[in-house]
């Protein structure tokens, strides 16, 4: 696939995939043709904050700012953006 | 019923109607369809149970037949599903796709278009479908596109169309089909019917597997391809429905409310009908039809005591009615099943009817077929099948 993950990088959602939260589900989901995952909080935290813009590095910064005093906050986001485009639910923004 | 809570629905099936263009000889649709194709639900009737889904966590919403557009009220359905947060997907033979209403999906928000493909030959898809629909699909496809819907293909195949799984594939790609569902045919109404002519040996299954897989790896992940293994030769069943009143809920053309496609093929079970003034979140939660096999409590041996049930439920009991005439016996597809041989002789009279040289003739699914089969007049269809309804 596309390679490691770096702070400058800019992600947004993958063609034709919906990113929306569920109130019977309480939590984020992510929608495409002949499927859905729901993702867990922290995942859907990170995806929130993804808009096609943003740098992997303000969305840590973001994250930081949201909850305060969680370790390892960088690790996880990164370990999240590598799952995700694993799976091809992001792509990486030209 | 075991003690744990009840599921929330998940995925709503809206099968608006039963009138179709097409004939296909495959169609899992009721024999009798043809009871339904007067009293269908009305535009108002179908937003309700849109809201009413929705209300209850219903997210993915399958607008389904026979052929939807045959309705001229899809628009008013996908806007009202649009609203509603649904996740959308039109289920269509193409037929009767313009522009004009393509326009119209795109602003009401569905999401997705699924469009079934029979095969790369005119000749097999005319005959197939019975119908002069080859040259439309093609135009629809590119329609599908040039409005930037994912492209979602459905092949579902048979005997006829096993042999060009690799040129079907290559017209996927070429059309610029994002997901291709290959859909081995699995049997109920219809397909029942013409089991023996529509049936693919072992072999040619394995073939066309192989194919597939050096497919994918030749595209890799420009293209999703779904391999599904039909239950006969899968060995063990499948978890139907993903289970009993678990995950799906089917409101049929007419307001009956299922928990899979073919549930009303069943004996002893009363669907509770939408029109009749019962309520979905009543009909999910409490009908005696949607706890009847949910969980395990229903199942006899050799079920009860499988290490496998959890993970399949003892597969399908509409396949196992169909074809054992008891509907809490293991799914005869099963190996482990005491009646397993019932899909061994067909699987071999699969075989023996290919190197037939008169097999039986196709029994399109039409009107007067239909009819044929409510009056009794097609007794010699049904020989040799345990109990169609």
């Amino acid at each position: 696939m596309s390679g490691k993950i770096k702070s400058e990088d800019v992600f947004g959602l993958a063609r034709h995939f919906r990113f929306q939260w569920e109130e019977a589900q309480g939590g984020y989901v992510l929608l495409f043709p002949e499927g859905m995952v729901k993702l867990n909080g922290s995942a859907g935290e990170v995806l929130k904050r993804m808009d096609g813009k943003r740098t992997v590095a303000d969305i840590v910064t973001d994250c930081q700012a949201a909850f305060p005093g969680v370790p390892d906050l960088e690790a996880d986001v990164f370990a999240m953006l590598t799952l995700a485009q694993e799976k091809s639910w992001i792509t990486k923004a030209a | 019923m075991s003690s744990n809570p009840i599921p929330k629905p998940f995925w709503l099936l809206a099968e608006v109607t039963y009138r179709c263009p097409l004939h296909c000889a495959f169609c899992y649709n009721p024999t009798d369809y043809v009871k339904h194709t007067q009293n269908e639900l009305s535009t108002e009737q179908w937003i309700k149970v849109l809201r009413d889904a929705r209300k209850m966590g219903a997210l993915q919403l399958g607008i389904s037949g026979g052929e939807p557009l045959l309705r001229d009220d899809i628009e008013e359905i996908v806007a009202e599903a649009g609203r509603l947060g649904y996740y959308t997907n039109l289920i269509t033979s193409g037929v009767g796709l313009t522009e004009k209403r393509i326009a119209e999906f795109k602003r009401g928000g569905l999401d997705h278009i699924q469009l079934s493909m029979h095969d790369i030959t005119k000749e097999i898809n005319n005959f197939i479908t019975d119908t002069n629909t080859f040259e439309l699909k093609k135009k629809v496809a590119a329609m599908i596109k040039e409005y930037d819907y994912p492209m979602v293909l459905n092949v579902v195949i048979h005997r006829y169309n096993i042999e060009h799984i690799g040129e079907i594939l290559d017209m996927a790609e070429q059309i610029g089909a994002d997901y291709v569902e290959l859909a081995n045919t699995q049997y109920y109404g219809w397909s029942l019917l013409n089991r023996a002519q529509l049936m693919t040996t072992q072999a040619q299954l394995e073939k066309a597997e192989a194919i597939t897989n050096k497919f994918r790896e030749r595209v890799g992940n420009k293209m999703k391809v779904f391999f599904v293994v039909p239950d006969y030769y899968a060995g063990r069943p499948k978890k139907c429905m993903n289970g009993w009143g678990e995950v799906f809920m089917i409101v049929t053309a007419n307001g009956d409310v299922l928990p899979c496609h073919s549930a009303r093929s069943l004996p002893g079970l009363e669907f509770p009908n939408v029109s009749n003034g019962a309520e979905l979140e009543w009909i999910w939660n409490e009908s005696p039809a949607f706890n009847k096999y949910r969980g395990d409590d229903w199942m006899k041996e050799p079920c009860r005591t499988c290490p496998d049930k959890e993970k399949d439920l003892g597969g399908c009991r509409c396949q196992t009615y169909l074809l054992t005439g008891d509907a809490e016996q293991a799914d005869p597809v099963c190996s482990k099943s005491p009646q397993h041989d019932l899909i061994l002789k067909a699987i071999e009279d699969a075989k023996n009817s290919q190197l037939a040289s008169q097999p039986q003739p196709l029994v399109f699914r039409n009107d007067k077929n239909s009819q044929r089969i409510i009056n009794g007049e097609a007794p010699e269809l049904l020989e040799g099948l345990h109990s169609l309804p």
